[in-house]
C-alpha cells in the first residue's frame, strides 16, 4: 500500500511525459481516418477515404518505394562495410567516423549539394542515397563496432588461422556472427532514412521520397491525406524498430544458451 | 633419437610503445614436446604464443618453425594452429562444420573432410555430437570441439592459450590428463600457456617460466620445482620457505650463511657478504633434531595454525630467534600437532637451494 502511494506521483509523471510525446502522433493517426475535407476537430467518424486517395496517388507510392529502396540497400551496405575488421583503427579514425553525428543534417545537406554539384552529380535519388550513407554511417559503425569485441576478434583470428582468406572469413564467419548487430543497424538506418526530410528535400528533384511528398502536400493545403501519409511513415518506422528489437533479443538470447 | 628442434625463437622482442611485452626471448621446442609457458598475468606469455601463431609480429628477433623463418608469415600460412581461451568456435555452425572448417578452406572435398572431421571428433571423445549446435554444448565439450577443429588440419605445432582457464576444477584436471594423452598419442608438439603452476607441472615436458617478458627459468617441472634458478621461480612454483641471510664464508662450494635461524651451512656459490635466500619447500622440513651431518638444524618452532588438507596437514609456525620468523611445514594427516605446540625442526642439506638475490 505504501509503495503504491509512493509510486503514484511517479506514475502520473510518466503518463504526462508519454502523453506529451505520443499525443501529436495519436492526433495525426486519428485524423487520417477523418471523414471530411479537413484534419481538424471535430472528428466526423472513421473513414478510409484518404488512404484510398493516397494509394491512388501514383507519385506518392512511387516515392514510397524509392525511399524503401534507398534505405534498405544503402543501410545494408553501410552496415556491412563497417562490419569489417576495424580493431586496429586508431582512435582518430574512429572519431572521424563518428563525428558526422554531431553535424546538423542541414549543414550536411548543403555541403553535399555544393560538393555533388562540383563533382557533376545532379540532384537525384542517387544523391539522396549518398546523403543518407553520410548520416547513417556513424550509427551503423557505432552499433557494429560495439559488438565487435575480443570474442569476435578471436573468432576472426581462428578462421584466418585455419586458412580462410579475408573474403571467406567475412562471408562464412563474421557476417553470421555479427548478424544481430548487422540487422539492428540495418533497421535503424532504414528507419532514419525513411523519416529523413532535409537531405532528401535538398538533393532530390523528380523522384522524391515520401517525406518530401508530404511536405509538398502540406504546401498545397492541409488535408487528411497528409495525415494518412504521415501515419504510414510512422507505422512502417515503428514496425521496423519493433522487428529489430525482437530479432536482436531473440538472436542474442539464443547465443547465451 | 637426437633432439629434433621444431621451433626456435631467437632474441624475440615485442614492444608496445614503452612497454616491453617480450624481452629477448630465446626458446627451442623439440618435435613431440609439450612445452608450457607459465607466468603470472601480464608476464608476456600470451604475447610469446601469439608471435608463434603469427597474430603478433615481433619488434625484433626471429621465429623459425620447421626450418623456415616465419617471423612475419601470417597465421594461415604457418604450420601452427591456435586454440583460443574462449575457444572462438563459429556459433552458427554445427560441431561437424566447425571441425571441418580448416579442411574446407583447403578445398578438401566434402565427403573426405567430413570423414576426417568425424575422426577428430572421435579422438576428442565427442562421438555422436557432430550435428549438435555449439550453444548446446557445455564448456568442457566446447573445449573439445576447439581441440578437434585444431587437430583436424594436422598442424606441426598446436598453440593453446589458457585453454582450460574457463573450466571448473574437476573438468580442468580431467582435461589436463586428456591433453597429455592426446599429445602423446598424436605425437604432436604442443605449446600451452597457463598461469596455473600446478597445471603446468602436471602436463609439461618442459616449463618456460615467464616474468616481465623474460624467460626466468626453463627446464623439466621437477627441476624447476626442486631447484629453481631464481627467487621468482622459487616463489611462483608452489609454497616455499625463503630464508633470508648474509653470506659469512665461502669455501670450497660450501657457504656459511647468517640467518634468523642461526648459522646455516649449505652447498652453493655466493660472494662473501652478499644477501641470499635459502629455499626449503614445506614438505622438506622435518620434525625432530638433525641427527647426522647432512642435517640442517632449524631450531625450535611454535606452531601458530594447523590447516588440514587431506593428504597432509600444513603447519604455519614461528621459528628462529625469539620465534619471529615464519615457517611452513607439512606433517602426515594423522599427526597430533596442534596450535601452540613447540617442535624441533630440521631439513636435509641437499634439499636446501641457495638463491642469489
Amino acid at each position: 500500500m505504501r509503495t503504491w502511494v509512493r509510486n503514484t506521483p511517479a506514475a502520473i509523471y510518466l503518463l504526462v511525459v508519454l502523453a506529451f510525446i505520443y499525443l501529436p502522433v495519436v492526433v495525426l493517426v486519428l485524423f487520417s481516418f477523418q471523414d471530411g475535407p479537413l484534419p481538424v476537430p471535430p472528428f466526423n467518424g472513421p473513414s478510409l477515404h484518404w488512404y484510398e486517395k493516397m494509394f491512388g496517388n501514383e507519385r506518392l507510392i512511387a516515392s514510397l518505394i524509392n525511399s524503401v529502396v534507398v534505405t534498405t540497400f544503402l543501410g545494408f551496405l553501410a552496415a556491412y562495410g563497417m562490419a569489417r575488421r576495424t580493431p586496429r583503427f586508431a582512435g582518430g579514425i574512429r572519431f572521424s567516423l563518428m563525428a558526422p553525428l554531431t553535424v546538423s543534417y542541414l549543414i550536411i545537406g548543403i555541403g553535399l549539394l555544393i560538393t555533388l554539384n562540383i563533382v557533376g552529380i545532379s540532384k537525384s535519388l542517387f544523391a539522396v542515397g549518398i546523403g543518407h550513407v553520410v548520416i547513417n554511417l556513424p550509427l551503423c559503425f557505432a552499433i557494429i563496432y560495439s559488438q565487435f569485441g575480443d570474442h569476435t576478434r578471436n573468432i576472426d583470428d581462428a578462421a584466418r588461422d585455419l586458412g580462410a582468406s579475408d573474403f571467406q572469413t567475412l562471408l562464412h564467419v563474421i557476417a553470421h556472427v555479427m548478424k544481430p548487430s548487422l540487422f539492428a543497424s540495418f533497421c535503424l538506418s532504414a528507419t532514419l532514412s525513411w523519416d529523413e526530410f532535409i537531405i532528401a528535400f535538398l538533393l532530390s528533384r523528380f523522384d522524391v521520397t515520401l517525406p518530401v511528398i508530404i511536405f509538398e502536400m502540406l504546401r498545397s493545403g492541409l488535408t487528411p491525406e497528409v495525415n494518412a501519409a504521415g501515419t504510414l511513415v510512422f507505422a512502417i518506422s515503428v514496425t521496423t524498430v519493433i522487428a529489430a528489437a525482437i530479432t536482436v533479443s531473440a538472436l542474442t538470447s539464443g547465443r547465451k544458451k | 633419437m637426437k633432439n629434433d628442434i621444431l621451433v626456435s625463437l631467437k632474441g624475440v622482442t615485442k614492444k608496445y610503445g614503452n612497454v616491453t611485452a617480450a624481452d629477448n626471448v630465446n626458446l627451442t621446442i623439440s618435435r613431440g614436446e609439450f612445452l608450457v609457458l607459465l607466468g603470472p598475468s601480464g608476464s608476456g606469455k600470451t604475447t610469446i604464443l601469439s608471435m608463434m601463431g603469427g597474430f603478433t609480429v615481433p619488434t625484433s628477433g626471429q621465429i623459425i618453425i620447421d626450418g623456415e623463418d616465419v617471423t612475419e608469415t601470417p597465421p594461415a600460412l604457418r604450420p601452427t594452429v591456435t586454440v583460443f581461451q574462449d575457444y572462438a568456435l563459429f556459433p552458427h555452425m554445427s560441431v561437424l562444420e566447425n571441425v571441418s572448417f580448416g579442411l574446407a578452406m583447403q578445398k578438401v572435398p566434402k565427403a573426405a573432410r567430413y570423414k576426417r572431421a568425424e575422426e577428430c571428433i572421435d579422438t576428442v571423445g565427442l562421438t555422436g555430437y557432430g550435428d549438435r549446435g555449439i550453444h548446446q554444448l557445455s564448456g568442457g565439450q566446447r573445449q573439445r570441439v576447439a581441440l578437434a577443429r585444431a587437430i583436424a588440419v594436422e598442424p606441426a605445432v598446436l598453440l593453446l592459450d589458457e585453454p582450460l582457464g574457463a573450466l571448473d576444477l574437476k573438468i580442468r584436471r580431467q582435461m589436463q590428463a586428456e591433453l597429455v594423452h592426446l599429445q602423446k598419442s598424436l605425437g604432436a608438439t604442443f605449446v600451452h600457456v597457463t598461469h596455473d603452476q600446478e597445471e603446468a607441472m602436471s602436463i609439461a615436458d618442459n616449463i618456460a617460466l615467464i616474468n616481465n617478458g623474460k624467460v626466468e627459468d626453463y627446464g623439466p617441472p621437477d627441476r624447476i620445482y626442486l631447484r629453481p634458478a631464481t627467487l621468482f621461480a622459487a616463489n611462483f612454483m608452489g609454497d616455499s620457505n625463503l630464508i633470508e641471510g648474509t653470506v659469512l664464508n665461502n669455501d670450497n662450494n660450501q657457504v656459511e650463511v647468517d640467518t634468523s635461524f642461526g648459522k646455516l651451512t649449505i652447498s652453493g656459490e655466493a660472494k662473501q657478504g652478499s644477501n641470499i635466500h635459502i629455499l626449503l619447500r614445506p614438505e622438506q622440513i622435518r620434525i625432530g633434531v638433525a641427527s647426522n651431518k647432512k642435517g640442517v638444524s632449524l631450531g625450535e618452532a611454535k606452531v601458530r595454525e594447523v590447516v588440514f588438507q587431506g593428504t597432509h596437514k600444513l603447519c604455519h609456525a614461528y621459528s628462529g630467534k625469539q620465534f619471529k620468523s615464519k615457517i611452513m611445514f607439512r606433517v602426515s594427516p594423522d599427526h597430533s600437532v596442534v596450535a601452540g605446540d613447540i617442535l624441533s625442526l630440521h631439513a636435509l642439506e641437499p634439499d636446501a637451494v641457495l638463491l642469489r638475490d
